[in-house]
């Protein structure tokens, strides 16, 4: 256990110590929210939807949990090829513990993020509708960190070079977020994007943290959990399997 | 002689088809400083990553500190230090934290973990460096501090996959120094590969030559250079494994040493 534990705290070194990474993936976040959320915000109201930086803000959170999770796989393949891998690959330890730790490390980091994400969508006018929800809401962004981690490790494990990441971003983790029900209201969507969107765990997500921070579950909360407690668990699962097969 | 430490019987190592280690056997006794040598794409490393755990022979029979590294591998793994050729260090990191992290990975006890980084920081001339970040330390230091840190957990062999690639001449010198003197100290076998051959000549106690995947010559460098009829090992090794140059196929390893060089410079 101790190697997992010092394995998560590296990855919080390095996360702390590099301010412009830190910085950089906010830049994503904070432009979707400023330009969707004041741009788009009058037409929200005016369809009768409401306050849309009320709907938008957990949206974003999540995506900033995404993308600070799913790029976290880069740093395996970094790490593989001049590093520091190797290191803990002959290390006594089992495959299993250093996915492990690197895997909440990384989500812990990927879930700090979302936190600041948060905290950004507050100064832009976000109230979170139930105050007393906000630990619910943590549990779902973890669940979210973990869930994305699972999957930037598996691709991180199985991509030779970094140009493969790319591929990864455009076809994984930008349609699992345009997909989602991050950005717009699933009820009213035409039935082929809504069948995606039902079928996009991350939705599930999204549905979850806004029914805790704003109010009002799509799905329901029961199964918001369900699926997203059982996606992490298959893609942690698989991500440390695919991550045990690596041969350095 | 003493007993054989590391031992290799018929050791063979396929990837699709293509034979990067051809039935090779060796034994390197207890104590001695062995270099591994051959040209480039000769089977060195992939030798050197079956003997440390990493890669599984496709035949043949391994034992490494009387252990199966198949079957065994925590065992084999505790019984080794291992330098990569590559750097293997986390440069977002200090000395003390990465040598931590490895004292922690191979579970030395707290109180002889912080008495270990102390006695093999000075060592190699980095305690007063110890809580800079890596990514600071020249191309010497870090190999330094690489030695250092495998040598932590006192293991029996220490693996050396060209330790002094890519550095100058009398930074050269220095590790080979620390290398010695430390081996001298903690009674370490010593298994390294480079193609510096005066080095090897200067360093080694017991040399194998390995090219196309087989070991081509055996012995000590005074007898490979008699056998040969060379005055010095590099014409011994000339000798054994002729004139031509090895192009080894770029591998995404080599396109990502490229970027590397490219994003980070020469650090």
């Amino acid at each position: 256990m101790n190697a997992v534990y010092i394995l998560w705290l590296r990855q919080l070194k390095r996360y702390f110590r590099s301010r412009a990474r830190m910085i950089g993936s906010l830049g994503q976040p904070i432009l979707f929210l400023l330009a969707l959320g004041f741009g788009l915000g009058p037409t929200f109201a005016r369809a009768g939807r409401g306050d849309y930086v009320q709907f938008l803000a957990p949206g974003i959170v999540t995506m900033g949990i995404l993308f600070t999770a799913v790029f976290s796989g880069i740093e395996i393949i970094w790490d593989r090829q001049f590093g520091f891998l190797k290191e803990t690959l002959v290390a006594p330890v089992s495959r299993l513990e250093i996915v492990l730790g690197r895997t909440l490390g990384s989500a812990t980091v990927a879930l700090i993020q979302g936190g600041i994400v948060f905290l950004v969508c507050l100064a832009a006018g976000f109230r979170p509708a139930h105050p007393l929800l906000l630990p619910l809401a943590l549990l779902f962004m973890a669940l979210i960190a973990i869930m994305c981690t699972a999957i930037g490790t598996a691709a991180g494990s199985v991509l030779q070079d970094m140009q493969g990441f790319q591929l990864i971003m455009n076809f994984i983790v930008l349609p699992l977020f345009f997909f989602s029900s991050a950005l717009f209201p699933v009820p009213d969507l035409p039935g082929a994007v809504q069948l995606a969107v039902r079928l996009n765990p991350l939705s599930y997500g999204v549905d979850g943290l806004r029914g805790a921070l704003s109010g009002g579950f799509a799905f329901g909360i029961a199964t918001d959990f369900a699926v997203l407690g059982l996606l992490a668990a298959i893609l942690l699962a698989t991500g440390a399997w695919l991550f045990s097969k690596i041969e350095a | 002689m003493t007993a054989a430490i590391i031992e290799a019987r018929d050791l063979v190592k396929r990837f699709d088809g293509f034979v990067a280690v051809d039935h090779i056997s060796f034994a390197v006794p207890e104590g001695v400083i062995f270099g591994f040598l051959g040209p480039n794409g000769a089977g060195k490393t992939t030798t050197i990553k079956m003997l440390t755990t990493v890669l599984a022979p496709s035949e043949g029979r391994l034992r490494v500190a009387g252990h199966d590294p198949v079957k065994e591998p925590l065992l084999v793994r505790r019984a080794f230090g291992i330098v990569f050729q590559d750097p293997s260090l986390d440069g977002e990191l200090t000395a003390a934290e990465n040598m931590e992290l490895h004292g922690v990975l191979y579970r030395v006890p707290r109180a002889e973990r912080r008495e270990r980084i102390e006695a093999l920081l000075r060592f190699v001339g980095l305690w007063e460096r110890r809580k800079d970040y890596v990514k600071r330390f020249s191309g010497g230091m870090r190999r330094r501090l690489e030695i250092a840190r495998a040598l932590q957990h006192r293991p029996r062999i220490l693996f050396l996959d060209e330790p002094t690639s890519g550095l100058d001449p009398q930074t050269r010198n220095q590790i080979w120094e620390f290398i010695r003197g430390l081996c001298r100290d903690e009674r370490v076998t010593v298994f390294f590969t480079t193609h510096y051959m005066e080095e090897a000549e200067r360093v080694a106690d017991r040399i194998a030559v390995i090219d196309h995947g087989r070991i081509v010559a055996e012995g000590t460098p005074a007898a490979l250079r008699q056998e040969t009829g060379g005055r010095t090992l590099e014409d011994a090794f000339i000798a054994l494994t002729g004139h031509s140059i090895r192009e080894a196929e770029a591998a995404p390893i080599d396109r990502m040493r490229m970027m590397r060089r490219v994003w980070l410079g020469n650090r």
